[in-house]
């Protein structure tokens, strides 16, 4: 138990002093995990003297936040004006169809892929955008998504 | 001959749109041939629609812009440009030949995007080299006051939405009394459909930090924020590459050019909260809290950041300041108009033709930017409105569109300046979906803490969703408008005072449309799925089965070769008939 919160704690020495640090300490911890798991939480409450109801509201504040495991890639898909009128929703539903995820499901069987919306991803040009990791693609209809997805799941 | 130099835009569009893979084949075919160009990469020109761009100069040709450019063709492009050949592809913009864009960009005029698309972003000999840090250096041999009064002459007033002159806002700070203040920029740029900030960012982000100093020197604070959203990685990137070598060359840090003046700047990430973009909110969210807006006053130029004098503008605000100390503020006065003057740089989007980033002088007409600056309608499909202002704006129609681009023209048709995002909509798009979206959007960025903001923008919503569903009643509209108004007034922010500006803009410029949904139960604009009924024309039909076989519920009939049916009384409306039809025999009204 005690191995899992080495990382974790190298994180807090970095922000160590820093004022207004809980944020990207909770970043900088989901970057390397993935999510913020409940012991992490915890052991970041005690070290910080943050009570976890505190921790917690942030957490659940912030849309980029996340309490459960997430898979290998994350594919975002923009909900933005520019996106939304060119038919966003059409390639939500290529996605979650070449996925096969059930209606509410995030997450894929497998943990390769979760799926989300965003506000927008600033590439209102090129709509409908999603963005897969740090990689964003554009221009799509529905009949792009299977070739660009099986590129992600090697 | 001179050396050819070859510049790849690599902005998050540009990679969208595959200039990575141009970049790359460059630098690959620059490994095999040394020396057979310079490659540079450069941030976005703006012309989005035209992505991949690279630019080409030093031959006899002049610099010329290329569109749609891809891996495959970039070297032949280079090589017949060396050869004084011009080149046989989309060139965009030219000085010397004819090109598609130059007529569209004659009408910009650009300040804050004067280097965008031109400069490697990632290099801050790029940026002196194009006169950037001279207006620090102008700066310090001024008084904090001279300069504050300075950007008052300019009449530069906020471009983040609201419109507050920003002279009057530093001046605010300048004479707050405490040892410790604080300068803010506000990257949070979470209207959806408007990408300005993330441009400037990624493509000149040490114009940002210039202003921003020369803010800093003229408040009299040490240390400073830039709070960038993290679905901009690039943009948070670039910015933090561009304040290491600042601080290199001493534009950052101690005793700045030899002076006594020091100052330090950090990034701040988000973490997605729309409401972060309101600064009250914003200063909590850098402190480490939830994001929830404060009563005003105390203003932050008192009482902001840890309790102390705080100065919060938006990017191209900060992006503004090196122009105006440079050329005085009686030049940016002299452009745009009388009481919005200067430059406003607009993300367009949407059904028109020439989307991606512009900035023109103030006062310019609705009409000019979407039919010259913007090139017109994407398709055939007329006009029908154009979105300002994302969730706290409105939507303008047709007959309003010689209305003059400024702050007080754009609040009097309900609307907002806001911080640029244009979303052009044309007979496709569904006025009362437009509605419903962006109330969908503030209902779920309500941060809670103002009972009518986060009950009533849902119950807004739930009318909108009734009524788009075909369920909707003659007495909603009212009930929307009341509830529009006591929502405004009982609002602590601007997310909850503007957030019923969608709808209220909907209801007066396109009421017939929500009366259609409502007593017709008919969606003219062909959006609204549960209100269209789908047919089969007879005469179309061959039979192929093809829809049958697509139907999720099974709901249409029909052997092979033989005229298919679709039961209404199953159908749900998917659509997806319709997708599937290859001879154009499925028909929706």
């Amino acid at each position: 138990m005690e191995q899992d919160f080495i990382s974790v704690d190298e994180i807090l020495q970095e922000y160590e002093g820093k004022k207004g640090n809980l944020i990207p300490i909770l970043q900088a911890v989901q970057r390397q995990k993935g999510y913020l798991s409940k012991s992490d939480i915890r052991y970041i409450s005690e070290k910080m003297h943050i009570p976890i109801a505190e921790i917690y509201g942030v957490v659940t504040f912030y849309a980029m936040f996340r309490l459960e495991p997430q898979g290998e890639h994350i594919i975002k898909i923009c909900k933005g004006t520019a996106c939304h009128v060119a038919d966003a929703d059409s390639i939500k539903e290529a996605v979650v169809d070449y996925l096969k995820l059930e209606e509410g499901e995030q997450t894929t069987a497998d943990g390769k892929f979760t799926v989300m919306e965003v506000a927008c991803l600033g590439c209102c040009s090129l709509s409908p955008v999603i963005m897969i990791d740090q990689q964003t693609f554009g221009k799509l209809t529905p009949n792009s998504i299977p070739g660009i997805l099986s590129r992600f799941k090697k | 001959m001179s050396e050819i130099i070859v510049k790849v835009g690599l902005a998050s569009c540009g990679r969208a749109a595959g200039a990575m893979e141009v970049y790359d084949k460059l630098k690959e075919y620059l490994e095999q041939n040394e020396g057979a160009y310079i490659l540079k990469r450069t941030g976005c020109i703006g012309m989005c629609f035209e992505e991949p761009i690279v630019s080409l100069s030093g031959s006899e040709i002049g610099e010329i812009t290329l569109g749609k450019v891809n891996a495959e063709n970039v070297i032949n492009l280079i090589e017949e440009y060396r050869k004084d050949i011009i080149p046989s592809s989309n060139i965009i913009l030219s000085d010397k030949v004819e090109a598609s864009c130059n007529d569209l960009f004659a009408y910009q005029q650009r300040i804050v995007l004067q280097n965008c698309g031109r400069i490697d972003p990632l290099s801050i000999e790029d940026y002196e080299a194009s006169g950037g840090y001279q207006a620090l250096r102008k700066a310090l041999t001024l008084s904090p006051q001279e300069i504050i009064n300075e950007v008052k002459i300019s009449g530069l007033r906020g471009r983040g939405g609201a419109g507050f002159p920003t002279g009057l806002k530093w001046s605010f700070a300048a004479s707050a009394k405490s040892d410790i203040k604080y300068i803010i920029c506000n990257a949070d740029e979470g209207d959806p459909g408007a990408f300005m900030d993330r441009s400037v960012l990624e493509g000149d982000p040490h114009r940002v930090l210039e202003g921003m100093i020369i803010g800093a020197y003229a408040i009299g604070a040490h240390k400073g924020y830039i709070y960038c959203r993290a679905e901009y990685p690039l943009a948070i990137e670039h910015l933090k590459m561009a304040i290491v070598s600042a601080r290199e060359k001493n534009y950052l840090g101690d005793n700045i050019l030899g002076t006594d003046f020091s100052f330090e700047l950090s990034i701040k990430e988000g973490a997605g909260a729309f409401v972060c973009g309101e600064e009250t909110a914003l200063m909590q969210s850098i402190e480490g809290k939830r994001g929830m807006p404060s009563i005003r006053p105390p203003y932050p130029a008192e009482s902001g950041l840890w309790g102390k004098p705080t100065n919060i503008n938006n990017v191209e605000t900060w992006a503004n300041i090196p122009w105006i100390i440079k050329n005085g503020g009686e030049a940016f006065k002299a452009i745009g108009m009388e009481k919005s003057s200067g430059t406003k740089v607009f993300a367009l989007a949407g059904k028109i033709a020439g989307s991606g980033l512009i900035e023109v002088p103030m006062g310019i007409t609705l009409r000019d930017i979407i039919y010259k600056v913007g090139g017109g309608m994407k398709t055939e499909k007329p006009f029908k409105a154009v979105q300002l202002g994302g969730p706290s704006g409105g939507c303008i129609p047709a007959d309003l569109l010689d209305i003059p681009v400024d702050y007080d023209s754009i609040t009097a048709t309900g609307a907002i300046m806001g911080s640029g995002g244009m979303v052009v909509m044309d007979s496709g798009t569904c006025m009362v979906d437009v509605a419903r979206y962006f109330l969908n959007f503030t209902q779920n960025e309500s941060c809670g803490k103002c009972t009518f903001c986060r009950i009533g923008t849902r119950r807004m919503l739930e009318i909108l969703n009734r009524i788009t569903e075909g369920k909707g009643e003659l007495e909603d509209l009212d009930r929307l408008e009341e509830l529009a108004l006591n929502i405004s007034k009982g609002s602590l922010c601007g997310l909850g005072q503007t957030a019923p500006n969608p709808v209220l803009t909907t209801l007066r410029y396109f009421k017939d449309e929500y009366l259609a949904h409502i007593v017709d139960k008919r969606c003219p604009a062909g959006v609204c799925t549960s209100l269209l009924h789908y047919y089969i024309l007879p005469e179309k039909c061959i039979g192929c089965t093809l829809c049958a076989r697509m139907c999720p519920v099974s709901c249409i009939s029909g052997s092979l070769r033989q005229v298919h049916i679709i039961d209404q009384s199953r159908c749900t409306h998917c659509g997806n008939c319709y997708k599937a039809c290859k001879f154009g025999a499925v028909t929706r009204e």
